[in-house]
């Protein structure tokens, strides 16, 4: 118990300091709609084929805005000088990377949700018919992409060209799980059962297991100096 | 020789050159594909050892972190950066033999995909590496990535197989499918050893380079 609650004491801080400066949470807002516009101006206004690129599209939305978000992790300990207070933190650290990636999966999912409500809205998708599905399939994708990008932000948070670097170690490595989410979203919003995707699943939630048992494992090495 | 790593060059010298000579002299010449063929001799020994270098850098990664020893991380470094050389290789013959066989030098194919990503995965950790300043440091992190990078491979693998061939039949004639003469794997295991020497012998030469680099700065 006294794990968890260290693992809450993190993501309650990141909570109330974000609720009180609103900074990462109304930026990324803005950036999700301003990808809206960018999608409608690069594929033009034919509605088939934005039908048919939708899923893809959907998941470069979350993509590009859990970087933006995830880059963002563990700046507000670096910049203000408390990456010694983390350290200091008694007992396991891997809580503390627990805590993170519990504070990031909420962050994307709120601004995933606020995602698929413009795509809703603007490219006019029926989303109350699939939501329960879709909610399982961009939860499992969410919470690879969380787990890895949590990893790999404490790490290049100590690197002068972090947002270079960040996105340039964590894109390749979620090839699998973009490629599961996308066809997985593919398939739902197609109305199939998650039957025919099963395998897809399977493999997200073994990418998600994979990752955050890596993570527990090493962050005590990400977090020491 | 009082020097292994010098005997270890020469072994995969000849090595190497054995390897030609069978591949050019001795192997026939395959029926349909004709001497295109033959690049499979440099194609295929290159990828083996390359997972084989990303498979040492999983172990050294581990052993790292583990252990903390220096010269686990300079074995992960070193390895790290010939896998990366053996994997272009794959890649760019790869494509020189396929341009005469099907046509084209690129295909989103499964195998060349899941390569592909494979290769971009460890210019990364060697990208990390490099903008890493604090070696001690350096070492921890490169550590992290290489066993994440190496559990991603199975992960790569299988969605990319099922990306590909869920869509669409295969579209492209397997290598690998083709009943093999016993010379054709004579000369394929042959070259396989000469390449596995080489491995060992830039290995050791990097790893030593990068000990007298530290001790230089140190």
């Amino acid at each position: 118990m006294i794990y968890a609650r260290r693992a809450w004491i993190v993501l309650w801080k990141d909570f109330l300091s974000e609720r009180r400066s609103k900074e990462t949470l109304n930026a990324l807002f803005f950036f999700a709609l301003l990808l809206l516009f960018l999608f409608q101006f690069a594929l033009g206004a034919d509605r088939e084929r934005l039908t048919a690129a939708l899923p893809g599209l959907l998941w470069l939305g979350f993509i590009l805005s859990g970087l933006v978000g995830l880059g963002r992790a563990f700046l507000a300990e670096r910049e203000n000088d408390c990456w010694e207070g983390l350290v200091m933190m008694p007992g396991d650290k891997s809580a503390i990377y627990l805590g993170k990636v519990a504070g990031n999966l909420v962050l994307m999912v709120l601004v995933e949700a606020i995602l698929l409500v413009l795509f809703a809205v603007f490219f006019n998708i029926d989303l109350a018919t699939h939501l329960i599905r879709l909610t399982a399939v961009i939860g499992l994708g969410t919470i690879g992409f969380a787990a890895v990008g949590t990893l790999f932000a404490a790490m290049t948070a100590h690197v002068r060209a972090r947002e270079l670097l960040f996105p340039v170690l964590l894109l390749p490595v979620q090839v699998p799980v973009l490629l599961g989410a996308v066809k997985a979203t593919e398939a739902v919003l197609r109305g199939e059962p998650l039957d025919t995707v099963a395998h897809w699943l399977g493999l997200l939630a073994a990418a998600d297991a994979i990752y955050l048992t890596v993570g527990v494992l090493t962050f005590d090495a990400i977090l020491e100096a | 020789m009082k020097d292994p790593q010098r005997a270890l060059g020469w072994l995969a010298a000849i090595g190497l050159a054995a390897g030609l000579v069978v591949a050019f002299g001795i192997a026939p010449r395959e029926a349909t594909q004709g001497n295109v063929q033959r690049i499979m001799y440099l194609h295929v020994p290159a990828i083996l050892v390359a997972y084989l270098a990303f498979g040492v850098v999983l172990v050294a990664s581990t052993t790292y972190l583990w252990r903390r020893a220096a010269g686990a991380d300079r074995l992960a470094h070193a390895s790290a950066e010939v896998g990366v050389i053996f994997t272009a290789i794959n890649i760019a013959t790869g494509s020189i033999w396929g341009k005469p066989t099907w046509g084209t030098w690129w295909t989103w194919d499964a195998r060349l995909t899941s390569v592909s990503i494979m290769f971009v995965i460890y210019l990364a950790y060697l990208l990390l590496r490099a903008m890493l300043e604090d070696r001690e440091q350096a070492a921890r992190f490169a550590a992290v990535l290489g066993i994440v990078a190496a559990l991603d491979i199975p992960l790569v693998h299988f969605s990319v197989y099922w990306w590909r061939t869920l869509h669409q039949p295969p579209t492209v004639l397997r290598p690998g499918s083709i009943p093999m003469d016993a010379t054709f794997v004579a000369a394929l295991t042959i070259n396989l050893a000469a390449f596995a020497l080489l491995y060992g012998y830039f290995v050791a030469k990097r790893v030593r380079l990068l000990k007298r680099e530290q001790e230089v700065l140190a």
